[in-house]
């Protein structure tokens, strides 16, 4: 603890530093190099770059218009055989399919013809009628362009793609054709997705954390944990309890049949989209909202209230000028709270969201497991961790991180 | 009107999680109440799908690994995270804000993000699908619970009692053991629980760096969820609300004993 006087001391600070300094490094080297792994891999690829380096040499005087010469030919053919012999063709043909579609068969056609060539030693440009013959996309500059721009080591494309957006022939930027803009359209449904659910748990939480935080304290303290309860379950269990309640041979279909509201023909659909999605990750987020608002309105006396109703206030003009003033602090930090984690939520869209219910994490996920782009996921990672960083900068000038609580 | 609609809202939250336990006990592969279950017929209730847990390996091993998972990362995370605590309440501490915004930033983290990380940097170090690596990576991810526990404890601990301590002679390791750790007890071990919770209910580092060994409970019923939902998962779902109604009961009990020290 440190001693305000003897201020020349400086044993408190680094005792402080000092018990400090393991968690900082713990988290430095677990979690904070992590993150700038996946930084890193959203805008460096060295894959074409190591395999094709005689190549890429070659190119680099090309002038990007007509065919390239011979010997650009030639080191292409030595190193995809080579690339064909290390077995690291089939990375090199992805990446240049994800620069121009359609390249991927190219590549690994020509590598594997052109390791039983035969070579005619005569010919003015054997190498390039060797590579020709297996393919005639070489002879199109477009194809030596792709070839030279995924030979970038450091490449704005992850970003560019996760923005749909695209670099046309000449490194200028151009919008991607119609039919690839997915991005844009997921990450402003994710926005206004979160916004929503934002709005709902304030507008289900509000009255209830001010039920709760004016109530007698024995009946406050059953109501919170009706509260609580939901906040500790298992997230998969409460996922889990949405499938049971909403799908179509569900609880909530089979009273309404049962009920005779809807004919057993006409059972709603509720899960499996985004009316699923919406339900449960509001069900999931409410009580982020109302353990703040709740922390907050308990301080405010109830006094305020019955001052104004006596200087004749309605409860509607007593509510606005001096209740709903003070709980802004808890409003601000439930609301952002609530919107931080729901804009990268990943579990509860992934089971319950069916195709139209998924947001923008489902799509990290996608590519991290199935289609295998990682610096496109790593570049959509690193859009959303720009997106949360705000928010959390926002949080802690509003609120201050310090004084963040849990329950 | 204010009241009706408050229930309503909790009938919201509650319900769901209420609905899960009967339905474990359907003696049908339904997912709904059946007519037997709803006249209270004896025999529409089952411990089948119970029986099917225990008996199934997959799910005992499930446990396993997370028990082992989550109590090694929680006992990393409550070390380092009470050290880092008793660190940051000294006002000698420099840079206080930065730090505390350091160590808080897996919580706030999306945990897509924290698992993409994980999955690129613990592949490159050869500790991708082993217990090891998501050992780290949920110590991490469970760190920031201790720091704020523990933080909190300590802003209505009386620096006196330390000075006291001190000015009688007891060093500073005694000091910490006899004075300030008795203290600080509860807000140290709710910080543990919600670490051991967070690590207990994570499901995303584990899909994307665990493999077959690696299987936790959550990553057992994600599977189960997505391939073919059984009321085996219901029978597993009460479990854990169980455990939850377990965890929360002694963290509200260290609460009210640490604000009845006061």
């Amino acid at each position: 603890m440190a001693n305000p006087r003897f201020p020349g001391n400086r044993g408190p600070t680094l005792r402080a530093v000092g018990l400090t300094l393991p968690l900082v490094a713990f988290i430095g080297v677990t979690f904070l190099a992590p993150l700038a792994a996946m930084l890193i891999r959203s805008v460096y690829d060295p894959v074409v770059a190591d395999a094709l380096p005689e190549t890429l040499a070659t190119l680099a005087s090309w002038d990007g218009e007509r065919i390239p010469d011979e010997t650009v030919f030639r080191a292409l053919a030595d190193e995809l055989v080579a690339a064909a012999e290390a077995r690291t063709v089939g990375q090199v043909a992805t990446r240049l399919n994800r620069v121009e579609s359609g390249l991927r068969s190219v590549v690994t056609r020509t590598a594997r013809r052109l390791r039983d060539a035969e070579i005619d030693p005569e010919a003015a440009t054997p190498w390039r009628n060797a590579v020709v013959s297996v393919a005639d996309a070489w002879e199109d500059p477009g194809t030596w362009r792709a070839v030279r721009r995924a030979g970038e080591r450091v490449t704005p494309r992850h970003y560019l793609n996760a923005l749909d957006l695209d670099q046309g022939a000449h490194d200028e930027i151009v919008r991607q054709p119609e039919d690839l803009r997915i991005y844009g359209a997921l990450l402003l449904r994710t926005l206004v997705v979160s916004t929503s659910i934002t709005v709902l748990c304030l507008l289900l939480g509000y009255p209830v954390a001010y039920l709760i935080a004016h109530a007698a304290p024995t009946r406050a303290n059953l109501l919170l944990l009706l509260v609580l309860v939901p906040f500790w379950t298992s997230l998969l269990v409460r996922t889990t309890a949405w499938i049971v309640l909403l799908q179509s041979r569900g609880v909530v279909n089979d009273l309404l049949v049962t009920a005779g509201i809807l004919g057993d023909e006409e059972r709603l659909q509720m899960i499996y989209n985004m009316t699923g999605t919406i339900v449960a990750m509001t069900h999931v987020l409410l009580p982020f909202m109302v353990l703040p608002l709740y922390a907050v309105m308990r301080t405010i006396p109830t006094l305020h209230m019955s001052a104004a109703a006596s200087l004749g206030a309605s409860f509607g003009q007593a509510f606005r000028r001096i209740y709903w003033p003070q709980t802004l602090p808890g409003v601000g930090a439930g609301s952002l709270l609530v919107f931080i984690l729901a804009i990268g939520y990943y579990i509860t869209p992934a089971l319950v969201g069916g195709r139209t219910g998924q947001l923008i994490s489902n799509m990290i996920a996608y590519h991290m497991q199935q289609s295998l782009n990682w610096g496109l996921a790593a570049a959509l990672g690193g859009i959303l961790l720009a997106c949360v960083v705000g928010l959390y900068l926002l949080y802690d000038r509003l609120v201050g991180v310090e004084r963040m609580r849990l329950g | 009107m204010h009241v009706a609609f408050c229930a309503a809202v909790l009938v919201f939250l509650i319900a769901p999680i209420l609905v899960v336990v009967p339905l474990s006990f359907n003696a049908e592969p339904y997912f709904t109440f059946t007519e037997g279950m709803l006249r209270l017929d004896a025999d529409a209730y089952s411990l089948r799908w119970y029986a099917s847990i225990v008996e199934d390996e997959a799910w005992l091993r499930a446990l396993v690994n997370s028990l082992v998972i989550g109590v090694s990362a929680t006992a990393v995370a409550t070390v380092l995270g009470t050290l880092a605590a008793l660190g940051l309440a000294s006002p000698a501490m420099p840079g206080r804000p930065l730090v505390m915004g350091l160590l808080i930033s897996p919580m706030v983290t999306p945990v897509i993000i924290s698992a993409a990380g994980f999955f690129f940097f613990y592949s490159s170090l050869g500790l991708a699908q082993t217990h090891l690596g998501l050992i780290l990576a949920h110590a991490a991810l469970g760190t920031p619970f201790v720091v704020i526990t523990v933080t909190a404890t300590l802003a209505g601990f009386d620096v006196n009692l330390t000075r006291a301590a001190a000015s009688l002679g007891a060093g500073p390791w005694r000091t910490f053991r006899r004075v300030q750790l008795p203290l600080i007890a509860p807000g140290v071990l709710s910080g543990a629980l919600f670490a051991f919770a967070t690590s207990f209910d994570e499901v995303v580092a584990v899909l994307f760096m665990g493999g077959i060994d690696q299987r936790t409970i959550p990553r057992q019923m994600w599977s189960g969820i997505r391939e073919q939902i059984s009321p085996a998962i219901l029978a597993v779902a009460t479990f854990l609300i169980a455990f939850a109604l377990l965890l929360m009961g002694v963290v509200e009990w260290l609460r009210r004993r640490g604000s009845q020290a006061d």
